[in-house]
């Protein structure tokens, strides 16, 4: 077990060091110059070298990338063209939008999506079944940008029911505490009684949840239900059942906890994806995280950022990977034991 | 050489016309996947007959016809906010949208499939070298990898392809690999090569053909995907530009109308939403038939 | 004697509903088994054994699996007219069963401990504690060494003899053990383990008086165990009589063929090498309403390709299913 661990957590750095080389590669010989991109196409020549002179971008190749790999290891990934800002700062500041929508979007998709997959293996063939996994086939045909739209005119332009975008209705004045939104609006409710902050944030959060969990929630929901028919096959549900266990124990205790075996996986996968996701769901909901702001920043060429936010957002996938892996290995008492 | 064929390659050369047709007759019985085939070739129809089907000029405009809402004859599906017929968008965005589908499919599957068959047939450091690199790309979200080689390389939908293509290709070469892996360990193999069977032969013409089963049902699964994706990319100024007459770009440009004319962002989604759903029940259809194992 | 009956099953038919076509899996199945007696269900794989046992115990996968009819009596009672409901009640309480493979029929997620458990808790309505304790007393009883430890293993943890006293142990935790199905329990195991296996089988059944249902297709573990035997062949029932008579003389040409097959069968040594039986079992979904055996029995005539036979009573309660029963010459 810890041999494991230990062996998983070593090939973290260097997928990660080639993540971050990679990067620099892809962008250092991108066509188009990053002081082009600032001055503007009809800067002059000394302005320029003076640029990329002031950006170190003057010094051949694996200078650069060694100044670059330290910079990196600081979390440093240098200012924004487009801002002047700290690029670390403006993705410290982003983040929790985007952790916030990625974790109830996964809430949604799990909980909705295994609930679907139980039920559809247990009831396999009948009319529950065949509605549900034809939905989930919808779902992952589904391109997750009209989806967004298409409910902004349902239930924002035509019932009215939700805020077609931001995080927060703006005559609500609060200072956030932890950038997550929902928490801050719980935490403003202790304190002064006042429940519409807390509201706001919720009814902010729906549409772009339910949005960037469709997909997630769809394929959730067709693993756990052949994961399921597959368990249900086994001998041990058998025995289980032929000692008189009632059926829905039989279900949700010792086939369900076989089934989320292969599913965790699938979840932290998709948790992963999420964070990228979020680039299309952020952009149509107007929501202030690290997508939207990745996209503009692609928009600008704004190559620190790009960076920035690539390796960022990879870091993160490539740590959730890990941590479904740890997971699994603690979940499974085969592993867990040996 | 030749006894030795009896082995297996033989057998497959002899037998792949039956094997296919068999595989055929099973996907026959499968109801949801001949559905799914059948909104193909649906679309692959409309796509390749597009100037006869379609009722107007795609690219024509005509302010006088501005936002005409669904429903207003002769323009069945409305019009957009340049006065262009929907409906005969969406029939020329058949063509875009399936072309960017095949060929992005087709980059990762070549490419995909050419790095797996290798590393997996000659292991050792070709291996070990080209498997930490597919680890590399697929320690990215391939979304953000397809967004951002598409960014460096400037927004044109032959870009979008491209990217497409290589972010999705580590996970055709992990697959080919895989399979060539258990291939080479059939007994076939052994034999062959221990009659001095060329690897290039052996490679292409005994392994390749055994291995392609798992690699055609992600191929045709992929295609929906790719769809998807491209018009994802063109949602996000990224692919095809105006204007063009793609699906994903005729919803972001129907964006801020989203309260006024529904229609315009509605139907090319829900023209998305029909080839990709095609595309997903051909591939799980034809997943059952190839591999048994899966089926529940 | 009739009430002596703990099982009694009557004219019982089994049906597969498959892509191909249906298959019959059980066809006008008769049998019975006495309070403590031990009756084995012998025949070769997919002749139909394991389905009469899921049947006993209505666990058919249902859908494709369907019991056509038949009546199953147990203790006086016919389980196939109660519901799902009362059926529950009277698995793991009246009925029990152990699997063949005991690599496969404990759950690998589960503590040992916590899956005997279960029966205490849904039978005797106990809590997780007390369950857990009488737990341990059942690993005592089984003979697994230091039972404590043993109930927090999992089942990847212990050897395939301890697993299948594991699932001894459940069979017996039941209030009211009266019939213990066991399917094939020592096939998977060593030699020398099955051995140990049927020893604590025997002797736990002659301590508490129950039946045993013995599904098997090794002669051996018949002489051993049973007391009556009863033979299949593609779902039908061929042969039924006590152990002795089958082991002296045989009357159908297939139970004759099973122990020609038997390594150490001292009746047959004369005839000095092991024989295999010819040709392999039919297709379920191509046959007739013929001997099942025909297309492999060396006597096959003609009327045994079109007519299943009549019941023959040998004497002693040795009943046969074959046209030339007592003509034949082995």
């Amino acid at each position: 077990m810890y041999k494991f661990i230990l062996k998983r957590v070593g090939m973290l750095l260097p997928t990660l060091f080639g993540v971050i080389t990679l990067v620099f590669f892809m962008l250092a010989l991108s066509p188009g110059e990053p002081a082009r991109v600032i001055l503007g196409e009809r800067a002059n020549k000394e302005a320029v070298e003076k640029l990329n002179a002031e950006l170190g971008l003057d010094k051949p190749m694996h200078v650069q990338y060694v100044i670059y790999l330290k910079k990196v290891v600081q979390l440093d990934f240098g200012r924004s063209i487009k801002t002047g800002q700290r690029v670390i700062d403006e993705i410290k500041s982003r983040f929790p939008a985007t952790i916030e929508l990625a974790i109830f979007s996964m809430i949604l998709a799990s909980v909705a999506g295994i609930f679907i997959g139980v039920i559809s293996a247990t009831k396999r063939y009948s009319l529950l079944d065949y509605v549900s996994m034809f939905g989930a086939l919808f779902g992952v045909s589904m391109p997750v940008f009209w989806l967004g739209l298409v409910l902004i005119i349902i239930f924002s332009v035509n019932l009215n029911l939700l805020p077609t975008g931001g995080r927060m209705d703006i005559r609500y004045y609060f200072v956030p505490i932890t950038n997550f939104y929902i928490l801050d609006g719980l935490i403003h409710f202790f304190k002064s009684g006042d429940l519409g902050v807390f509201l706001s944030a919720v009814t902010h959060m729906i549409l772009p949840a339910v949005t960037l969990g469709t997909i997630p929630l769809a394929i959730i929901a067709r693993i756990t239900r052949s994961s399921m028919l597959e368990v249900l096959k086994q001998d041990y549900i058998k025995t289980a059942r032929a000692i008189g266990t009632p059926e829905h124990k039989v279900i949700f205790k010792y086939a369900l906890r076989n089934a989320l075996l292969p599913v965790i996986t699938v979840i932290g996968l998709q948790f992963g994806m999420l964070l990228a996701g979020a680039i299309l769901t952020e952009t149509i909901f107007a929501w202030p995280g690290i997508g939207k702001w990745l996209y503009h920043a692609i928009e600008s060429r704004d190559f620190p950022a790009i960076q920035g936010g690539i390796i960022v957002i990879s870091t993160c996938f490539v740590l959730i990977n890990l941590f479904v892996d740890l997971l699994y290995s603690v979940i499974n008492p085969k592993i867990r034991t040996e | 050489m030749s006894f030795l064929k009896l082995f297996k390659s033989e057998n497959v050369a002899n037998n792949s016309e039956s094997i296919w047709y068999e595989n055929w007759q099973l996907l026959k019985k499968n109801k949801s996947a001949m559905f799914g085939l059948y909104i193909i070739i649906f679309f692959v129809l409309i796509a390749i007959f597009a100037p006869v089907v379609a009722p107007f000029d795609p690219y024509a405009q005509n302010i006088d016809i501005r936002k005409l809402p669904f429903f207003s004859w002769p323009y069945i599906l409305g019009t957009d906010d340049f006065g262009r017929d929907i409906l005969s968008r969406i029939i020329y965005g058949a063509r875009i949208s399936l072309v960017i589908g095949f060929i992005s499919v087709s980059i990762s599957l070549i490419f995909g499939s050419f790095i797996g068959l290798i590393s997996g047939f000659y292991g050792g450091w070709i291996d070990k070298i080209s498997m930490r690199i597919i680890d590399i790309m697929l320690a990215f979200p391939y979304i953000l990898l397809t967004i951002v080689i598409v960014a460096l390389l400037g927004p044109t939908l032959l870009n979008a392809m491209i990217a497409i293509g290589i972010a999705r290709l580590p996970q055709y070469a992990r697959i080919m690999r895989a399979s060539v892996l258990a291939e080479k360990a059939a007994e076939y193999v052994e034999a062959e090569k221990s009659l001095g069977v060329g690897n290039v032969e052996l490679m292409f013409r005994s392994i390749l053909p055994n291995c392609l089963a798992p690699i055609i049902v992600q191929a045709t699964l992929g295609v929906g995907s790719a769809i998807i994706e491209s018009a994802a990319l063109s949602f996000l100024g990224l692919g095809a530009q105006p204007p063009t007459p793609e699906w994903g770009l005729m919803i972001a440009s129907a964006r801020e109308f989203v309260s006024s004319a529904w229609w315009i962002v509605t139907f090319p989604g829900i023209a998305i939403l029909f080839v990709v759903l095609g595309f997903n029940l051909l591939g799980d259809g034809i997943r059952d038939v190839l591999d048994p194992r899966l089926k529940d | 004697m009739e009430n002596n009956k703990f099982l009694d099953i009557k004219g019982l038919n089994v049906s597969f509903y498959t892509q191909k076509g249906v298959v019959r899996a059980v066809r006008d199945l008769d049998l019975w088994i006495n309070k403590g007696e031990t009756l084995a269900l012998v025949g070769e794989s997919g002749c139909g054994k394991s389905v009469t046992a899921s049947s006993i115990i209505r666990l058919i996968p249902s859908p494709p699996g369907k019991i056509e009819s038949g009546e199953i009596f147990l203790d006086g009672q016919d389980i196939l007219k109660l519901s799902e409901e009362e059926m529950q009640k009277i698995r793991g309480d009246k009925i029990s069963m152990i699997f063949q493979d005991p690599m496969t029929s404990l759950n690998p997620v589960f503590k040992i401990g916590d899956q005997i458990a279960e029966i205490f808790i849904t039978h005797y309505g106990l809590k997780k504690k007390e369950a857990l304790e009488r737990a341990v007393e059942m690993l005592d009883m089984v003979k697994i060494p230091s039972p404590e430890k043993r109930v927090k293993s999992y089942p990847h943890q212990l050897s395939g003899g301890m697993r299948q006293r594991v699932m001894i142990a459940m069979a017996l935790a039941s209030p009211h053990p009266g019939i213990m199905i066991a399917d094939e329990p020592t096939t998977a195991l060593d030699v020398t383990i099955q051995a140990q296996i049927l020893d604590l089988m025997k002797e736990l059944q002659e301590k508490i008086q129950m039946s045993l249902l013995l599904i098997t297709h090794d002669m051996g573990v018949v002489a051993e165990m049973a007391s009556r035997v009863a033979v299949m062949y593609a779902g039908r029932k061929v042969e039924s009589a006590d152990v002795y008579s089958i082991f002296e003389k045989p009357f159908h040409p297939y139970t004759v063929g099973l122990l020609n097959s038997m390594p150490s069968n001292e009746k047959y040594k004369h005839n000095a090498r092991l024989e295999a039986i010819e040709g392999n079992v039919p297709n379920l979904l191509e046959i007739g309403d013929g001997c099942p055996f025909e297309n492999r029995c060396k006597y096959a005539k003609d009327i045994c390709r079109n007519k299943f036979p009549e019941i023959k009573d040998m004497g002693n309660n040795h009943h046969v299913w074959c046209h030339f029963a007592g003509e034949l010459n082995f």
